[in-house]
C-alpha cells in the first residue's frame, strides 16, 4: 500500500495556512509557539523512539533561540537564514555532545543531557551581556528581504515559514522512521546487543537520531524565540523547560509525527485556561494532567483521538 | 571549607532519602523536590507559630524532627500507596515523568496552603548562637548539621547490614522477583524504603528551613543538585550519596568564596566529568546484561 501520510500531512498543513489568513492574533501566536515547541518535541519523540529520554531537551531548544538572538544582534536579520543557522549550529553541537552521549543509556542519559542543559543555563544566566536573567529581545526579522511594516503579517509570515519548514520536517522524520535506521529505534528500545548481532552499531544509530534530534531542538527554539520577541534562560534553558517538553510528549505520544504538534497545541491551550482559572494552582492541574495521561493514556491523546479509527487485527 | 561541610550534610539527607528509593524500586524520584519543601514549610510555618505562642526558641528541633517525621510518612505513604504503586512495571521514563507531574503538584499545593509569602523561622539558629573556630564566627547550628548528617549515615549503614529490614532491602535490590519467589511482601517492603526515603527528604528540608527564607520555588532547585549527588555517587549506593554530597557540597563552597560567577554550574560541570570517565558514577552497583 502507497504511504498517505505526507499527502494528508500536505492537506493539514494547507488547510492550516489557508486559515492563518482569517485567525484572530492571539490565536495566531499560540499556534507559532505551540508549533515552535512541536518542533522540539519532534525531536525528542526521534530519541524516545529509541527508549532515550533526554532531561535537557532544553539544551538545543534554548540554543536555537539564543543562537537566533544573538546572530540577529550580529546583523542577520532574514528570518529564514536565522532559524536555519540556528538548527545547524544546535545539529552541530549535538553532533560533537553526541560522541559523548551516545555511550549512555537510561538515567545516565537523561542526567547527561541535563548536566550540559544546566552548564549553558548556569553560564547565561550569569552573562550579563546575555541580559542575565531577563533575557532580551529579538527584533521582528526580514523575510527575503520585505520587512513588514505590519508586526500582524510578520507573524503571518513567520507562522507560514513555520508551517512549511515543520511540515518539511514531519515528512522527513516520517520517512526517516520507516528507513531501516529509523526502525533500528524500536530494535534498540527491546534489546541492544541484539541489534549489535545484527550487524548494526548502536553507538552510530544513537549519535544520528541525537543529532537530529538537536537539529529539530534548534529549528523550534529558532521559531519560538521569534516568535515570542525574546529570549530568556529561564523559560528556555532551565530544566522545568525540558521537563515542559517532555510533558508535551508525553501528551503527544509517539504515534505519528502530527502528534507533537496536536500535542504542543492542547498544552498551549491547557496552560493558558489552567492560568486563567486558577493562577496559582496552574502548576498543579498541569501535574494533575500528567500523572493521569501517564495513567489513562501513556500513548498520547493521538491514541485516544485514533482509537475508533484503528482496526481491530 | 565548613561552609562546604554544612551544605554538603543536607545535601547527604536529602540524597540519600533518593538513592535509596532508586536502589529498590528504581525510581527516579522528582518528587522528591516536592517532599523537601513540604519538609522546610511545615518546620518553618510551626517554629513561627512556636515562637509567637511563647515556647522557648530549643523548641525548634523536636518540631523540625516531628516535622520531618508527619510530613514524610504521610506524603510518602500517600504517594506509593495512591500514584507509584499502580505505575510498577512501567516505562521508567513514564514513571519519573509521573513524578515530575506530581512535583508540580506538590509545588502548588504548598502554595495553597501556606501562601506565596516566604516564611522566617530562625529562632533555632539563634538559639544556638555561634562558636569560634580558627578565628572565625561560626553558627553552631550549621555543626549540629553536619553532626546530624553523619548520625544519619551511620544509622543507614548499619540498619542496611544488621537489621532484619536492611536484610530483606538487599535481596530485593539483587532480584526482585527471586524475592517474590521467597515470599518476601514486596510490596509492603518497597512502602516501607519510601516512606523513610520520604522523611530523609523532608528532614533535609525541615533542617535547612531555619537557615534561609523559605520562599516557593524552594524544591525545584534543590531536587536537580541532589540528584547530580546521586549521580556522581552512582545510584542507589549509600556510600555514593555520602562522597557525592562531599564532593558537590565542597565543589560548590570552593566556587562560591572563589569564582562566585561560576557558583550556578559548577555542579553540574562536575557531574559531566565524573559520567565522562565513569558512565555509572563512582560507586555504582554491577549490573547484569540482558541478552
Amino acid at each position: 500500500m502507497r504511504d498517505r501520510t505526507p499527502l494528508w500531512l500536505a492537506c493539514a498543513v494547507a488547510a492550516l495556512a489557508a486559515a492563518s489568513f482569517f485567525i484572530p492574533g492571539w490565536l495566531l501566536n499560540q499556534l507559532l509557539f505551540a508549533f515552535g515547541r512541536g518542533l522540539a518535541v519532534l525531536g525528542l519523540l526521534v530519541l524516545w523512539r529509541a527508549g532515550l529520554v533526554s532531561l535537557g531537551g532544553a539544551l538545543y531548544f534554548g540554543l536555537g533561540a539564543y543562537s537566533v538572538a544573538l546572530l540577529q544582534r550580529a546583523g542577520v536579520s532574514d528570518a529564514l537564514g536565522l532559524v536555519l543557522t540556528a538548527a545547524t549550529l544546535s545539529a552541530a553541537a549535538g553532533f560533537v555532545l553526541g560522541f559523548l552521549l551516545k555511550r549512555y543509556r537510561g538515567i545516565f542519559f537523561a542526567m547527561m543531557n541535563l548536566a550540559f542543559s544546566m552548564i549553558l543555563y548556569g553560564a547565561t544566566v550569569k552573562n550579563r551581556s546575555l541580559g542575565s536573567t531577563d533575557g532580551f529581545g529579538v527584533a521582528q526579522p526580514s523575510f527575503f528581504g520585505v520587512v513588514f511594516s505590519e508586526p500582524a503579517h510578520a507573524k503571518l509570515a513567520l507562522f507560514l515559514m513555520l508551517l512549511a519548514l515543520g511540515y518539511g520536517a514531519m515528512v522527513l522524520v516520517h520517512l526517516y522512521w520507516k528507513s531501516t535506521f529509523g526502525w533500528l529505534g524500536t530494535a534498540l528500545r527491546d534489546n541492544e546487543i541484539r541489534v549489535e548481532y545484527l550487524g548494526y552499531s548502536v553507538e552510530r544509530v544513537i549519535h544520528i537520531k541525537y543529532t537530529l534530534s538537536a537539529l529539530l531542538g534548534g529549528l523550534g527554539g529558532g521559531f519560538f524565540a521569534m516568535g515570542l520577541g525574546q529570549v530568556d534562560p529561564d523559560s528556555m534553558l532551565n530544566w522545568v523547560a525540558s521537563g515542559e517538553l517532555l510533558f508535551i510528549m508525553i501528551l503527544s505520544g509517539p504515534a505519528n509525527v502530527a502528534a507533537p504538534f496536536v500535542g504542543s497545541f492542547l498544552f498551549e491551550v491547557l496552560r493558558t485556561y489552567a492560568l486563567d482559572i486558577a493562577p496559582l494552582a496552574w502548576q498543579f492541574i498541569i501535574g494533575a494532567t500528567l500523572v493521569l495521561l501517564i495513567f489513562f493514556a501513556p500513548n498520547g491523546v493521538w491514541s485516544l483521538l485514533a482509537r475508533p479509527f484503528v482496526r481491530k487485527s | 571549607m565548613l561552609d562546604g561541610l554544612t551544605f554538603s550534610s543536607y545535601l547527604f539527607i536529602v540524597s540519600l532519602g533518593l538513592t535509596i528509593i532508586f536502589g529498590v524500586m528504581k525510581v527516579l524520584n522528582l518528587a522528591h523536590g516536592g517532599l523537601y519543601a513540604w519538609g522546610a514549610y511545615t518546620a518553618a510555618f510551626l517554629i513561627g507559630r512556636a515562637a509567637v505562642a511563647g515556647w522557648p526558641d530549643w523548641a525548634g528541633f523536636p518540631i523540625i524532627l516531628g516535622a520531618a517525621l508527619v510530613v514524610g510518612t504521610v506524603l510518602g505513604w500517600a504517594l506509593e500507596f495512591g500514584i507509584l504503586r499502580f505505575l510498577r512495571g512501567r516505562d521508567e521514563a513514564l514513571v519519573v515523568l509521573a513524578t515530575f507531574g506530581i512535583l508540580l503538584m506538590l509545588e502548588d499545593a504548598i502554595m495553597a496552603v501556606f501562601g506565596t509569602d516566604p516564611f522566617f523561622a530562625y529562632q533555632p539558629m539563634t538559639y544556638l548562637g555561634h562558636v569560634d573556630i580558627g578565628g572565625i564566627a561560626r553558627d553552631l547550628y550549621g555543626l549540629t548539621m553536619i553532626g546530624t548528617a553523619l548520625v544519619v549515615a551511620v544509622a543507614a549503614w548499619a540498619g542496611f547490614k544488621w537489621t532484619r529490614f536492611g536484610k530483606l532491602l538487599s535481596t530485593v535490590i539483587y532480584d526482585r522477583e527471586l524475592a517474590l519467589t521467597l515470599g518476601i511482601n514486596v510490596n509492603r517492603l518497597f512502602l516501607g524504603t519510601f516512606i523513610i526515603g520520604a522523611i530523609l527528604g523532608a528532614l533535609g528540608g525541615a533542617y535547612v528551613a531555619p537557615t534561609t527564607s523559605v520562599a516557593p520555588g524552594l524544591g525545584m532547585e534543590v531536587i536537580v543538585v541532589s540528584f547530580a549527588v546521586v549521580v556522581i555517587g552512582g545510584m542507589g549506593s549509600i556510600p555514593g550519596a555520602l562522597v557525592g554530597s562531599l564532593i558537590v557540597g565542597l565543589v560548590r563552597a570552593l566556587a562560591v568564596h572563589k569564582f562566585p560567577e561560576y557558583e550556578l554550574f559548577v555542579v553540574y560541570v562536575v557531574m559531566a566529568l565524573v559520567l565522562a570517565f565513569r558512565r555509572e558514577g563512582l560507586f555504582a552497583p554491577a549490573k547484569v546484561r540482558i541478552i
